[in-house]
């Protein structure tokens, strides 16, 4: 994409499915900022997916508007605006008659890269995965596990240096050992592609590992957009307190200790708290704006709690 | 045997004649059978009368059928290889739709999302994985097709047919074998062939 920018705006955006008689996506409105990490989350039928393939033309909305760095898809070539966007599905979709280098490559092959400059990089992207060039690039895919199938897709999707990459249940389909692995790797490709990531998931875990920004849906509607904190602390409704388990969430937070989740002292903190004190005490300081807490044992500092540590307390 | 060994130039000669129709005819089959099956695959509107037309060709007895044919292309070599092209069509069209059918969803979907043209996404993806199953029909349309050019004996265009029917009326058992002989070892040989390829291009596209 020609756009430095690759924000995502959805602007009243409904969609129908012919032959059905309720809206899969009902005017939504919804700005996902440039660069961030924003979690699709709910049930099955919700419209979440739905909604992520407007943004990529595989949907045409009836009404409403969908803009990828200001500009609105509906005016571009769907052939190019696909090509600019990194796209990863549940069922991997590889080519099975493709090798792994050509299925990473297929996106540089269609714009054109010279074949030196594709084997290049499909060796960068596999390294990147976390599979070894040499092992993995002349395999078929039927020659790969379901978890290095979903690197490989996830390798192709970025293949292209996309600035926006749009993940449906990317790893939906792989046990939760490898799917956990993913998850970490994921979570680095994001910090160093700088891409936007648009995430579709039912899976409340997965979205609070990863998400910057989270969007409940529901019934084809936005029911909450905020971040993990917010959310799991001032649920907007009954459905989202339900759906993150907020009051289990916080339970287990009152569980924990500081200590346990504190990293070692660093940098300025804006407020402090005992060592002693639980978890649920501190997401308490950081919903009051907190954004790094100093950690006290009498009268030393002894570490440093940042919301981020809550957050992989939750998953250990 | 005698027989045999005494023409074997004239069978070795004529069975190219035979092979030269089948291969005429399955060709301009082919041409005509690949877009209309990806049309009836893409629009289901298309597909019923479609299929009922090639349908409605292949009820019609294949001498029938000739017969109709040599009323506009006269007797000899393009009458026979009507009649080839417009059987195969109902084997061929319902092949290819069905084959085109039978790419899974998620890679069709996937080559879309990539961002390939529908000519790619055909040429690159749909084309290839839907190989297998269209090479099946291929086969069944070619031994049909071996057996019906033996027609072409009767209409002056050549092949294994000429010998089968010169054997006939001459109610000489010994050339009607000489025909029909190399006619079905061609079909098997044939079916064989294909048999191997779609087992190829199966291979290549198990996932």
């Amino acid at each position: 994409m020609q756009q430095p920018n690759s924000s995502v705006r959805f602007d009243a955006v409904t969609v129908r499915y012919a032959g059905t008689d309720r809206n899969a996506v009902d005017g939504v409105t919804l700005e996902i900022p440039h660069g961030s990490f924003t979690v699709l989350l709910g049930p099955s039928g919700c419209g979440k997916s739905t909604l992520l393939r407007t943004v990529n033309r595989l949907v045409i909305p009836i009404s409403g508007r969908v803009y990828v760095g200001g500009a609105d898809v509906s005016s571009l070539d769907p052939v190019a605006l696909r090509r600019g966007i990194g796209y990863v599905i549940q069922a991997v979709g590889l080519f099975p008659h493709f090798t792994v280098a050509q299925n990473v490559g297929v996106v540089p092959s269609l714009l054109r890269w010279d074949a030196a400059r594709i084997a290049a990089r499909v060796d960068e992207l596999l390294a990147l995965v976390n599979l070894d060039p040499d092992r993995y690039r002349a395999r078929y895919p039927r020659e790969l596990s379901g978890g290095e199938a979903q690197r490989v897709g996830v390798a192709r999707a970025i293949a292209a240096e996309p600035e926006l990459l749009l993940m449906d249940e990317p790893f939906g389909a792989v046990d939760a050992l490898v799917r956990a692995s993913l998850q970490d790797e994921i979570a680095a490709i994001a910090r160093r592609v700088r891409a936007t990531i648009l995430f579709v998931t039912h899976d409340v875990d997965e979205a609070l590992r990863l998400a910057d920004r989270i969007v409940v849906m529901r019934a084809g509607k936005v029911e909450q957009h905020g971040t993990p904190l917010e959310l799991l602390a001032r649920p907007a409704s009954g459905y989202v307190a339900d759906l993150l388990q907020t009051r289990d969430v916080v339970r287990r937070l009152g569980l924990l200790r500081v200590r346990d989740a504190m990293r070692p002292a660093q940098g300025t903190s804006d407020a402090y708290i005992a060592a002693d004190a639980s978890l649920r005490d501190a997401l308490n300081d950081f919903l009051n704006g907190a954004q790094r807490l100093g950690v006290r044992d009498g009268e030393v500092q002894t570490g440093t709690l940042e919301f981020d540590d809550v957050r992989r307390a939750l998953r250990a | 045997m005698s027989y045999f060994s005494a023409h074997l130039p004239l069978i070795v000669q004529l069975t190219g004649e035979h092979v030269r129709l089948v291969l005429c005819g399955l060709s301009i089959a082919l041409l005509a059978a690949i877009p209309l099956g990806i049309a009836a695959a893409r629009k289901p509107a298309l597909e019923t009368p479609v299929l009922a037309l090639a349908g409605a060709i292949y009820t019609i007895p294949s001498l029938a059928l000739l017969a109709l044919a040599v009323q506009y292309a006269g007797l000899g070599f393009w009458s026979v290889v009507a009649v080839l092209a417009a059987y195969a069509q109902f084997v061929l069209v319902r092949a290819a739709a069905i084959a085109l059918r039978s790419v899974p969803q998620r890679h069709a979907e996937a080559a879309a999302g990539l961002g390939m043209t529908a000519l790619q996404r055909f040429l690159r993806v749909e084309a290839p994985l839907a190989m297998p199953v269209f090479l099946g029909g291929v086969r069944v349309a070619t031994v049909a097709s071996i057996a019906i050019a033996t027609l072409g004996g009767y209409v002056g265009a050549g092949g294994l047919g000429s010998e089968i029917f010169y054997g006939l009326s001459r109610q000489y058992p010994e050339q009607t074998l000489a025909g029909s002989i190399p006619a079905a070892l061609l079909a098997i040989a044939a079916d064989a062939f294909f048999r191997l390829w779609e087992r190829a291009a199966r291979a290549r596209v198990s996932e």
